[in-house]
């Protein structure tokens, strides 16, 4: 399979591996995939509680160059917005961003997916809601 | 200089040796006849030729040139083995053995036999790949008229039992077939002491050249037959129509013969490196050999490296050209069925990579290869958060996951 630059750079030099402190409450953590599918994405997110924004994000993904791409791509994002503008980020950016073939637009879902699961992560131990996850594509 | 991409896919072909080549070119251009034209010397060229070939090959495997039909390569052969004996020995029985971790060839040939009123039992595998006599012998009814069980496997280069498996089929009066593909030119094969009625094999997989095989058929004790599965003109005995494909004939000739000559040589040399490849890598924590390392095919090792996915993997170790577990290459991400069936779970098979080194392998690139799927598991272990709980002692099947 012939990946895109862009798959290729992020696979390389993938930005943002690593693990933040979870047991911290301003940490939000999201944990997607199965092994036995092939893709596991842990995404973490710290916020600014005051400004409610993202200060920093860590990944680490069990997956192809496209998921790995995927999640390294929206850590990137992820840093400096705010967790509403966070919410907003739709998979078919990152499709567009990392130019995936449509076998592989399940490893863009799975980075939208794990983004909404820090988040809620987030929301839950600050004691609000948890979101509807507003897309189901599973 | 070391040039990449590294070659080590040598399971799926090998590259043609110079010396075959030369030995072909002639009969490309110069002496082009066809080996079934009687009456000029053309032809005699032409067929002199292959019979010098018939002789090179049967000297490999030990048999009488007479028992070399030539085919297009090892599908063609099993084909040809499979259904041919079916339908020549229809009126002793219906039923074949055979095994899950053989060959599409062979298995999807047996299927399409199942259809037209053939009974198949496919014997499984243990860890280590092999099947069990005892099994074997168990499934054996008056009505089986074939056990075909390859003699080497592709993905794990564990070697079968052949003697034992053929001596099983004639205690109950049915025929022997094993699919030779990686067997022969590799491992000494004795198609008398082995017990081999029936044999198929193919050129590509010895530094032979492409599109040319053979099947071996007995004559003697007992005298097999086939029936042809294309008409024509009744060339090969009458099992096999279609003019002669002299300069691969001339070509597959020849790598049986420098198979011959150098398969001791070859053999310690390969498996001197494939032994340094193997340890080198299992230093790498969770990661493990497929099939058996005892039984096993000198040039081959198949390993899997836990907690690192498959594709992933073969992005990282783009510098070498190797097979992977992982059908990485069709949207469907269906492991492999052969590591399936020695009982690995699906993300082990996903994550095995198979070596398969040459007679052109050098020290050089075994080093290469060494260092670089090293660095590749590496890093992307680091990357895993499989790994990262393996490591803090989380067990995995613990935790719920998200089925996607």
């Amino acid at each position: 399979m012939a990946y895109s630059d862009k798959v290729i750079d992020h696979y390389s030099n993938p930005r943002n591996v690593g693990t933040l402190d979870k047991s911290k409450k301003n940490v939000g953590t999201g944990l997607v995939g199965a092994p036995e599918c092939g893709d596991v994405m842990r995404l973490q997110i710290e916020v600014d509680e005051a400004t409610n924004t993202i200060t920093d994000a860590k990944f680490k993904t069990f997956g192809c160059g496209s998921a790995i791409a995927s999640s390294s791509l929206a850590t990137e994002w992820l840093k400096g917005k705010t967790v509403d503008e966070a919410l907003a980020i739709d998979n078919m950016e990152i499709v567009e961003e990392l130019a995936l073939p449509p076998v592989k637009i399940h490893c863009s879902v799975l980075a939208e997916d794990a983004i909404k699961s820090a988040i809620n992560d987030y929301r839950v131990k600050n004691g609000l809601p948890e979101l509807e996850m507003a897309k189901s594509h599973h | 200089m070391l040039k990449l991409p590294i070659y080590l896919d040598n399971n799926a072909t090998t590259p043609l040796d110079p010396r075959v080549l030369e030995a072909m070119l002639p009969y490309f251009t110069e002496h082009f006849g066809n080996a079934a034209s009687r009456n000029h010397p053309f032809g005699w060229q032409a067929e002199e030729a292959v019979d010098y070939a018939r002789e090179q090959i049967a000297a490999l495997i030990s048999c009488d040139p007479k028992e070399i039909i030539f085919t297009s390569g090892a599908t063609e052969s099993d084909n040809l083995a499979i259904k041919g004996v079916y339908e020549m020995y229809a009126q002793k029985g219906n039923h074949i053995i055979t095994a899950t971790t053989e060959h599409k060839a062979v298995l999807d040939t047996c299927k399409h036999l199942e259809k037209q009123g053939a009974r198949v039992t496919y014997l499984p595998v243990n860890a280590e790949g092999l099947i069990s006599l005892e099994e074997l012998e168990a499934a054996m009814t008056p009505q089986t008229i074939l056990v075909t069980i390859m003699y080497g496997n592709n993905e794990t280069g564990t070697i079968q039992p052949i003697r034992e498996i053929a001596a099983i089929a004639h205690k109950h009066g049915a025929l022997f077939m094993t699919d030779g593909t990686q067997a022969v030119g590799k491992i000494p094969v004795d198609v008398l002491a082995d017990g081999i009625d029936l044999m198929a094999f193919t050129g590509h997989k010895f530094y032979g050249p492409k599109g040319i095989g053979a099947l071996y058929v007995r004559r003697k004790n007992p005298r097999v037959k086939v029936t042809a599965q294309m008409d024509g003109g009744g060339h090969e005995r009458g099992m096999r129509s279609g003019t002669l494909n002299v300069p691969g004939i001339v070509g597959l000739g020849k790598a049986c013969e420098l198979a011959r000559l150098e398969m001791a040589a070859d053999t310690a040399r390969l498996s001197a490196m494939r032994d340094r490849l193997e340890k080198e890598l299992l230093t790498l924590e969770e990661s493990y050999v497929n099939g058996s390392v005892t039984h096993r095919l000198p040039h081959v090792t198949n390993i899997s490296f836990k907690y690192v996915e498959g594709e992933g993997l073969m992005m990282g170790v783009k510098d070498l050209a190797v097979s992977s577990g992982s059908a990485c290459t069709s949207a469907s991400l269906e492991p492999s069925y052969v590591l399936k069936a020695l009982g690995l779970s699906d993300d082990l098979a996903h994550s095995s990579l198979r070596f398969g080194l040459s007679r052109f392998t050098t020290d050089e690139q075994i080093d290469y290869a060494i260092g670089h799927v090293k660095e590749a598991v590496t890093k992307l272990r680091e990357m895993s958060p499989l790994w990262e709980m393996f490591k803090e002692g989380i067990d995995l099947n613990s935790i719920e996951w998200a089925e996607h």
